[in-house]
């Protein structure tokens, strides 16, 4: 390669909200019924039915708009986009185009040269479509309208990336501030958060964006960032055989790990917006962006400032637990029965994170009750287990969501603090094991550390270790 | 009671004497149904008769009504819905063929509110089709004709609604009004049609043509009709957005004969150029019986009346061709038979299933809407229509009603419209401009013209002044008011002396 190339980068993000019902109906959005239950006249398009706005969308929409710095429109539209698919039953979808409720906002993403901001140029409120079930076996296309009208966020990003990792890090942030506000729980396998990825390439240094293509079909992180590496490989490999790069929709198979083109802006399609004559303007007032203000949650640097002042965690500490919204859910809830954050946090942190990574989970989905957490803190506390036993406890909790004083109980786990007890079985292991008793007193330390672990293991880990040096120490003289 | 008394009474007329059980609610059922049998061959108001659902509802209602249950003025009349009303369960085509075999799994808001009143549904009625028409010869179930005179057309888009009102076929009938689809035909016909103001009776339940126009609206035989019909009709309906939370819906208190004082405009931009010489005397008479009465008339210019045909047409067209693109073959409706592909049954669904008016105003909108051509007609139509609006705010500063014409004409003849689409357009230049303002609009019988047809009288309000123009209507029904078709007093006659 003897130029040297920028990549531009642009995101379109869809985010489905957290609402009980949809966007314009009364049904509800719990994800999973049988085929078309949730549903009813308005989001199967029935003739003469209307959409009633879902006051909450635009509550959630505004708390998403404040938290990434957006200018506020308090007369804002909604409008019809016009196309017709068997997915969406009025062959509209309701969307916001000319006044969109949020728009000219950022988010700031941490990059090895330092602190970047990612403009946002709007969010926008829309509606979801219904889904296709191709049925091979009969040769038919089935619909299920149970998504149709759920409530979704699209946010728009300037084009300010410029690499991979800057798309993770902004996607990772705005997840972020989505989860802490509790508007989505922005799940990608899931589907309840979708980017779309916008990118050219240019020579460094040129003012002019390059053609631009729209990759679609990324469902995780990995995913895209492979996309975006092949995408910027593929747009290099055209410019440097002098071929022009069509402006396009291509659809990434992260399988192959290659692209396919969807179509071109020849035939992109006119939408033929205008503004939805069933739904008045919404009227966005200073006091109703104050009370959002006001009832806007702890986000996450707020979050980790507080546990450092309030709980004495690191910073270190504070930033891993903060950076899922759902673990620093649990340490509070946690802390809050046991009032011992540091414990709680460390159990997170290092156990925690272990199984996470063991497992291939999202931390979204470590589901065990902070009760059982904050019982096991006690129980390592008082001294009833010790801390690998209750590593394994944890493991259980971890797994089963067992209850840790049951579970230690059952399966007889209890540290021995009987003296008698102890000294019997070293003494036992001791007339066992000559000659380390001998190395021992050749002056061997190692020797003594082979005598605790044999004692340990012989008291199946239930001995209190400090107790068992002590008594090893003694009899051996 | 004979048949003949019974089907001469009005809405509210026929209420009273079931209440006072002079008549009882199968007897007003059977007196309409025979009508419906004798006329229909002729006038084709109907695209389904429910005999058996208004056999039911009679004996249910009468149930009611006789515990004492249902005491308003309108408990046990039997009325008529326009096709393009949603009822559950009975069929509701748009008389469009895309929808012929349609049952909605819902009923609409207006209905609703009939049906709490006590009202007997008897079936839907005729219609152009999707509501695009002025003649009701758009049906895909055959044209509705003209009571007065079976070679005219009754006019439309609500033609089986009014050709149904005025021959006895049912007391009153609902239709709805985007650019005088209620008030056009009811003066085609003699009867008596009220577009109430934007947004007060709930519109869900109305399949769209122009949503930012629409309006449902009752047909009746004279003003006190209407008056009541509104006062059940008019609801805030949370399903609705655009419906408004009125606070006064008593309209029956308007109907005094007193007008003293009322300052009635007529415009001259409504007098001049395209207006029939009989229609035009009609209006001026009128204008002298309201003087003579107590109020203040003149003249004055509206303005910008010309531009009201094109704006309505850009504007309810884009509206209609987004309406109607859900009608594609896949959830309901009419879908070919044979095609290719999933375009394929769309192309070849909505080619069979549409008219051709329908075709012409969905590529209009169609048109209107697409990129490059959006700012030059559509935004200029808006920008139109809130010109026009602020025209009628400007004269309701200096007057209660506006005084005019409902049409230029008395009714056409059959086929002779639709071959000049243009000329059936310019038809509904007095009632348009209403629709694009969203104001209230009365259209009253006020005699008839040399060939025995109706001429209609329009009463425009200002928004949410259906007082005002239901006083002064009442006032000027007195002079001709309703009468019945001479075909539909032989029809009645034929029957008894059977």
């Amino acid at each position: 390669m003897s130029k040297q190339y920028e990549t531009v980068i642009g995101l379109e993000v869809h985010v489905e909200l957290a609402t009980k019902t949809k966007i314009f109906c009364s049904c509800s959005t719990e994800f999973g019924g049988a085929p078309n239950t949730h549903t009813c006249p308005v989001c199967t398009g029935m003739p003469g039915s209307l959409p009633v706005l879902n006051k909450q969308v635009v509550e959630y929409a505004l708390a998403v708009g404040l938290a990434a710095n957006c200018e506020i429109n308090q007369y804002c539209k909604f409008d019809r986009k016009n196309y017709f698919y068997p997915d969406n039953p009025q062959n509209y979808q309701i969307s916001q185009l000319y006044l969109p409720i949020c728009h000219d906002g950022y988010v700031e993403i941490d990059t090895p040269s330092g602190k970047k901001k990612i403009g946002i140029h709007e969010i926008h409120m829309e509606e979801d479509a219904g889904k296709l079930i191709h049925d091979e076996w009969e040769d038919c296309s089935l619909v299920d309208f149970n998504r149709s009208g759920v409530p979704l966020i699209e946010i728009v990003s300037e084009p300010d990336m410029r690499s991979g990792e800057e798309v993770i890090a902004y996607l990772e942030k705005l997840r972020l501030i989505i989860q802490y506000l509790g508007a989505s729980d922005c799940k990608l396998q899931e589907g309840s958060m979708r980017a779309d990825v916008n990118l050219s390439i240019r020579e460094a240094g040129a003012k002019e964006f390059g053609t631009r293509t729209e990759m679609k079909n990324l469902n995780s992180f990995k995913a895209i960032a492979r996309a975006i590496e092949g995408e910027k490989k593929r747009q290099i490999e055209l410019i440097e055989e002098g071929k022009l790069i069509t402006q396009e929709t291509r659809r990434w198979d992260d399988n192959k790990e290659s692209s396919y083109a969807m179509r071109s802006k020849e035939d992109a399609k006119d939408y033929r917006y205008f503004p939805d004559p069933d739904l008045p303007p919404v009227l966005i007032s200073d006091e109703w962006i104050s009370s959002i203000k006001e009832r806007q949650p702890e986000l996450r640097t707020e979050k980790m400032a507080r546990y450092q002042e309030d709980f004495s965690l690191s910073e270190y500490d504070a930033d891993i637990i903060t950076a899922s919204k759902h673990i620093a859910d649990i340490f509070e809830a946690v802390t809050e029965i046991c009032n011992k954050p540091k414990e709680a946090a460390n159990w997170l942190m290092v156990e925690g994170m272990r199984l996470l990574k063991e497992h291939e989970m999202e931390p979204e989905n470590m589901c065990f009750s902070p009760e059982n957490l904050a019982k096991l803190i006690q129980l390592v506390d008082n001294g009833t287990i010790n801390r690998t036993v209750g590593k394994e406890v944890f493991e259980r909790i971890f797994a089963d969501n067992v209850n840790p004083e049951q579970y230690v109980e059952e399966k007889g786990l209890k540290v021995v603090n009987d003296e008698g007890q102890l000294r019997e079985a070293i003494q036992g292991i001791i007339d066992a094991n000559p000659q380390s008793v001998e190395d021992y007193h050749n002056g061997k330390e190692k020797a003594m550390g082979f005598l605790v672990g044999q004692t340990m293991r012989a008291m199946k880990g239930k001995a209190d270790p400090a107790s068992v040096n002590r008594i090893v120490k003694e009899l051996l003289g | 009671m004979t048949e003949k008394e019974i089907l001469s009474l009005t809405a509210v007329g026929l209420g009273k004497k079931i209440k006072s059980k002079e008549v009882t609610v199968l007897e007003a059922v059977k007196a309409v149904l025979g009508q419906i049998r004798s006329m229909e061959p002729d006038l084709n108001s109907f695209v389904t008769v429910d005999e058996a659902f208004a056999l039911s509802q009679a004996e249910a209602v009468q149930k009611k009504i006789d515990a004492g249950e249902l005491t308003g003025p309108l408990a046990g009349v039997p009325v008529a819905i326009k096709d393009n009303i949603c009822i559950k369960d009975m069929r509701t085509t748009c008389s469009s063929n895309i929808l012929s075999d349609f049952v909605p799994t819902y009923t609409a808001q207006a209905v609703e509110n009939l049906i709490e009143a006590g009202a007997i549904i008897i079936g839907k009625t005729n219609m152009d089709e999707f509501a695009m028409g002025s003649t009701t010869e758009t049906s895909a179930f055959g044209p509705t004709k003209n009571p007065w005179n079976l070679e005219y057309v009754p006019g439309g888009s609500s033609g089986g609604s009014c050709t149904a009102v005025a021959s006895g076929e049912c007391f009153y009938a609902l239709g709805s009004d985007t650019g005088g689809s209620i008030r056009q035909p009811a003066s085609y016909c003699g009867v008596t049609g009220l577009k109430p103001t934007y947004g007060t009776i709930s519109r869900y339940g109305l399949i769209a043509y122009g949503s930012s126009l629409d309006q449902i609206g009752p047909v009746a035989k004279d003003v006190t009709d209407c008056a009541a019909i509104l006062e059940v009709l008019a609801s805030h309906d949370k399903k609705d957005s655009t419906s408004v939370d009125r606070k006064d819906n008593h309209f029956m208190e308007a109907l005094t004969e007193d007008v003293k004082g009322l300052r009635v405009g007529i415009p001259a931009d409504y007098l001049g150029e395209g207006l029939n010489e009989e229609v035009k005397e009609a209006v001026l008479k009128a204008a002298k019986i309201l003087e003579e009465k107590g109020a203040v008339v003149e003249t004055f210019d509206l303005g910008r009346v010309k531009y009201a045909i094109p704006a309505y047409y850009v504007i309810a067209s884009a509206e209609a061709s987004s309406n109607l693109s859900r009608f594609d073959g896949v959830k309901y409706g009419y879908r070919a038979k044979e095609y290719e592909g999933l375009h394929g049954m769309y192309k070849k669904s909505r080619s069979e299933g549409f008219g051709a008016e329908v075709k012409r105003r969905i590529m209009l909108g169609s048109f209107v809407l697409s990129s490059g051509y959006y700012d030059a007609y559509y935004i200029k139509a808006l920008k139109t229509k809130a010109l026009i609006k602020k025209s009628f705010d400007e004269a309701f500063a200096k007057y209660d009603v506006i005084l005019g014409p409902t049409a230029p004409t008395t009714a056409p003849k059959l086929n002779e419209s639709l071959s000049d689409s243009l000329k059936m357009y310019l038809g509904d230049i007095y009632t348009i401009s209403v629709n694009l303002a969203g104001l209230p609009g009365l259209s009253i019988p006020f005699g008839t013209d040399h060939k025995g047809l109706p001429i209609g009288l329009q009463l425009i309000g200002d928004c949410f002044q259906e007082k005002s123009i239901l006083r002064a209507g009442y006032a000027l029904e007195g002079e001709h008011g309703y009468t019945m078709p001479e075909l539909a007093l032989k029809a009645i006659n034929g029957r008894e002396e059977k």
